[in-house]
């Protein structure tokens, strides 16, 4: 429950960012990292940002995220399959 | 699901540990604090691939699998309750309490949304005036500093139809409990990652200064975890004890100090119940007096349980054992049994980040061998 997701930061509007994450924009809470600027890599969880991160170190975090998209596919799958059994 | 590259790491890496873990007199138990880490370690067959000496136990690292059953029946009967909208993150619906999971209350026509942050809670009082949205505050040090944020934007606005009833845990008091347990038998800790992207490395110093422990802050790609575990074989072998940190893409010593602060404004340190573990001082996070405007616990009554399910109608479930890293879960009678992701008896088995839930899903070759 405690998985954060890196994202880029679009936009800057007041205690709100607009981020891109993997494609996908959204807004999220920048309260708990003031500092932040557009352009900046920073850590999402449960819709704020929660640290920001360096590109490479973004880049090196969008791995799991993509993993944790296939888990979830799969996970979907395994539900319909014990649905219908 | 790794690269080349990344394969060839973690050849590396098991390479190091083997030869460090061929030193060893003893078999070494390395517990991991974070569910996203159980899910990481399954998900990469990381059990089977290290060797025999080398134990990984999953420990009280999952908020939704540690909510006692008494605090999901309060936050049913509060749902029940009229003008009431109960806001929940997702990952706590299908978790059974004494009477049932929130889900099966919603069904039965209790008031509860799922939400994916705080900030949609607020959005939901605010667009429903007449409603008092209660949000169901449920997390570690991660969590709860967004939930803080919540609560002063709430204030902020004189938003007087939002509020937050809380369920937060903190991490550290756990850890020390597990470590004073005389059953459980852990030498070393991979640290949650983002619980200590907020805390930093202070609140755990105790294992390694008081216990003598090694204690390594780790991120969650397969190579994060064998480089997590290799520097604990290093500790182990220098007998030098630090909370050392492979995750420094996300965590600094110092933790986010902005999010420290809201923790500390927002919320007083309380005793919390935690599924498995009990009752464990200072613990949990109950809303400050200055913001008791917003505690839920202060507005409004959830009465006590009076039904409770005959426990003999139950099926055995070793999720308390299996918390503290006593059991794993092939050990449990109803695992993949009558405890499976569709019906899950335990907390571990409902939350994708159980230690249940993950064995169940990645393990499936020890299933048919049960």
């Amino acid at each position: 429950m405690c998985l954060a997701v890196p994202a880029r930061v679009v936009e800057i509007n007041g205690d709100l960012a607009t981020v891109d994450i993997v494609g996908n924009t959204r807004a999220i809470g920048i309260s708990l990292t003031p500092e932040v600027q557009p352009g900046d890599y920073v850590l999402v969880h449960a819709g704020f940002a929660i640290q920001v991160i360096d590109e490479a170190e973004a880049q090196a975090t969008m791995m799991l995220l993509e993993e944790m998209a296939l888990l979830e596919a799969e996970t979907e799958g395994w539900q319909q399959e014990g649905n219908s059994a | 699901m790794l690269n080349a590259q990344d394969t060839d790491k973690a050849r590396e890496w098991l390479q190091k540990i083997e030869q460090l873990a061929a030193e060893l007199d003893h078999p070494v138990n390395i517990m991991e604090v974070c569910g996203t880490h159980t899910v990481a370690i399954a998900q990469n067959g990381l059990r089977e691939l290290l060797p025999a000496s080398l134990r990984l136990l999953s420990g009280p690292g999952c908020p939704v699998c540690v909510t006692d059953e008494a605090d999901i029946d309060a936050l049913i009967r509060l749902a029940q309750q009229p003008g009431i909208t109960l806001a929940t993150f997702g990952d706590l619906m299908r978790v059974p309490g004494e009477e049932g999971s929130l889900q099966e209350a919603k069904a039965g026509g209790a008031n509860i949304k799922v939400v994916y942050s705080t900030l949609d809670a607020v959005a939901l009082a605010q667009a429903q005036p007449e409603q008092q949205v209660v949000f169901a505050g449920i997390g570690f040090e991660t969590t709860a500093p967004t939930v803080a944020v919540s609560i002063e934007m709430a204030a902020r606005q004189g938003l007087r139809n939002y509020s937050v009833w809380s369920l937060h845990k903190t991490v550290p008091p756990a850890l020390r409990v597990l470590l004073e347990d005389p059953e459980v038998q852990i030498d070393a800790f991979i640290n949650p990652g983002h619980v200590c992207t907020i805390l930093g490395t202070e609140p755990f110093q105790f294992i390694a200064g008081e216990y003598q422990k090694p204690c390594v802050v780790t991120g969650f790609e397969a190579n994060d975890i064998l480089e997590a575990i290799w520097m604990i074989l290093e500790q182990h072998r220098l007998r030098q004890w630090a909370v050392a940190i492979q995750y420094r893409r996300a965590v600094q010593a110092a933790g986010n100090p902005v999010a420290i602060s809201y923790l500390q404004n927002f919320f007083v340190v309380q005793d919390a119940n935690w599924r498995g573990l009990g009752i464990i001082p200072g613990s949990g996070l109950e809303i400050a007096p200055a913001y008791a405007d917003w505690n839920a616990r202060m507005r409004f009554v959830s009465p006590l349980s009076t039904r409770r399910r005959p426990s003999e109608s139950r099926p055995p479930c070793l999720c308390g054992a299996i918390l503290k890293g006593l059991k794993t879960p092939l050990e449990c009678p109803s695992f993949g049994r009558n405890c499976t992701p569709l019906r899950p008896v335990g907390p571990c088995m409902v939350s994708q980040e159980g230690a249940c839930a993950a064995y169940y899903r990645y393990q499936p070759a020890q299933l048919e061998t049960r």
